[in-house]
Parts: structure tokens; C-alpha cells; sequence
């Protein structure tokens, strides 16, 4: 019994090249982070922390993972619209009779600047890190925060 | 701080497990640092927001397990803008060569950062024994 799958059969030449190039393009796909499953991942910004921006009616909120990082070695600031996070990451060091089986964790220094989307309350900026986690709480401008209107 | 090198952002590294979970959502493992010196073995694991109730070590057979779960934390109301990472448990498991004082295991979790120490155990020393004449 021959099955024929739709749109392709084999005496048709061209059609198995178009495919053989579909097949391609769809491998393509999946190398570049398979963007159908997880249409909002980023793919631009490749500067550490990655982080995660959210917001509500009041704030901006910026989280980003940091482990083992203590609260002196961030810097944190904020003109204008930019929320800028910088510092260094250190690994401190075993000792000398020490042999690494694994290395994976990088030290390293960092600086990333965020331009949020709206305007901001640059004095009102608060940021803590607990658990590895750096989130910094940025007030919107009152200029900025939605404005209910009541109908008459 | 020039001289530095600059840190690269990493994605974290999502995994396939083998066993089907009850819980859904993405599983990653975590980046770690594993050094050995005469007495230890020793390893560190970036573990980013978790709490230390929600860490489970197991070690059973020579297989080491770090399973961590993470209570997500951003508040109901807001609403995402854009997303670099996602927010999962953590899993990653290792044989062990080495005979593991399993009494004698100490675990610290501070910032984000588990640091497990196993002690070896102590080689028995050899023995001689004469073996005296009637």
C-alpha cells in the first residue's frame, strides 16, 4: 500500500527540495530559541543581570537574579528615565590546595542601563536584595500615573 | 575596576527530567562551583531566591540531589513588561566517587548561595597484626 502525504509526493522532484528547504527553515527556528513557545523572551539585551520589569498603577518594578552578591557590591542610580545597575561580582578564592572539579559560577564586573518606559519619581526609588534576588521599586511620576476620569 | 572581566549574562539553563513532576513549570539547573581539598568536598550552587525551608539535599546510593523551590514573587498586581529570565525550581544531581561523612555534612544558604560541604571519610588506617607464637 503507498501512502501519499498531502502536498508532496515523491515523483514530483521539486517538491521533495521544497521540503528538504522547509525542513531547514524549521530547524532554523528551533536553534534561535523556538520564539513560538515563548513569544515575550528577549533576545537583544545579552548584559548581565538579566532582569525582569513589571508594573502596576504606582511603580516600576526591576528584579533581577543575583546570587551571592552582598548589598555594597551593587550600585544602583537613577536619571532621568535610566536605572542604571552596576558592580562587581566576586568569587572569593579556596584556597591553594584546592582542586576544581566544576567551575561555572563567573565573577566578573557589571553595568547595565535600563530605560524604563515612563517617567519616574527618582527620589522615591527603593531597592533591596534578599535571597539573591536585587528588586528596586521605582514610583511613577505623578505626571505619569493613569488619571481616572468619571463621566458626567 | 579595570582588569576585571566582565560578566556575561547567562540564560539559565532549563532541564528535562527524566520523571514526570506534579508540579508544572520550567526546572533549571543551577550554575556550580565544585572543589575537593584533602578533608572536603565542597560545592557551591547559585540558588536565586530561594529560601532555605525550600531547599531539599538528598543524598542516598553516592547520588547527590539538590532540589529547590521557588516561590515566585512578584505581586498580583502587576503586570509584566518584559521578561530576560523565568522563575522555576532548581534540580541537579552528581555521583559521588568519594565515601561521604554523611553526620558530618554542613549546608549554608546565604544570599542565593548554597555552600555544602562534605567531609570524606577517613580512610581506615591499616593495621597490622602480628601474630604471636603459642
Amino acid at each position: 500500500m503507498i501512502f501519499r502525504r498531502p502536498f508532496y509526493s515523491p515523483t514530483w522532484v521539486l517538491g521533495s527540495a521544497f521540503e528538504e528547504l522547509d525542513r531547514m527553515r524549521r530547524q532554523l527556528d528551533e536553534m534561535s530559541g523556538g520564539l513560538e513557545q515563548r513569544p515575550y523572551r528577549l533576545l537583544g539585551a545579552r548584559v548581565f543581570p538579566l532582569i525582569n520589569l513589571s508594573e502596576n498603577k504606582d511603580n516600576y518594578y526591576v528584579r533581577a537574579e543575583m546570587p551571592g552578591l552582598k548589598a555594597d557590591d551593587i550600585g544602583i542610580s537613577v536619571a532621568g528615565n535610566n536605572l542604571s545597575i552596576s558592580g562587581e561580582r566576586k568569587i572569593a578564592s579556596e584556597g591553594e590546595n584546592v582542586r576544581y572539579h566544576r567551575r561555572e559560577r563567573e565573577a566578573g564586573t557589571f553595568n547595565r542601563v535600563i530605560a524604563l518606559p515612563g517617567e519616574v519619581d527618582a527620589d522615591k526609588v527603593e531597592a533591596k536584595h534578599v535571597d539573591g534576588i536585587l528588586t528596586v521599586v521605582i514610583p511613577k511620576a505623578e505626571t505619569a500615573k493613569p488619571k481616572q476620569i468619571t463621566i458626567r | 575596576m579595570s582588569g576585571t572581566k566582565e560578566i556575561q549574562a547567562k540564560e539559565k539553563q532549563e532541564v528535562s527530567v527524566p520523571a514526570e513532576h506534579t508540579k508544572p513549570g520550567p526546572v533549571f539547573t543551577p550554575a556550580v562551583d565544585i572543589f575537593e581539598t584533602e578533608k572536603n568536598l565542597t560545592l557551591l550552587a547559585d540558588l536565586p531566591g530561594v529560601k532555605s525551608d525550600k531547599l531539599n539535599i538528598d543524598l542516598r546510593d553516592n547520588v547527590l540531589t539538590l532540589t529547590a523551590d521557588v516561590t515566585p514573587w512578584e505581586g498580583a498586581d502587576e503586570e509584566d513588561l518584559l521578561i530576560e529570565y523565568e522563575i522555576g525550581r532548581y534540580l541537579r544531581q552528581f555521583t559521588l566517587s568519594e565515601v561521604i561523612d554523611q553526620d558530618k555534612i554542613d549546608a549554608q544558604l546565604n544570599d542565593g548561595v548554597l555552600r555544602l560541604t562534605l567531609p570524606k571519610v577517613e580512610k581506615a588506617t591499616p593495621r597490622k597484626i602480628s601474630v604471636k607464637a603459642a
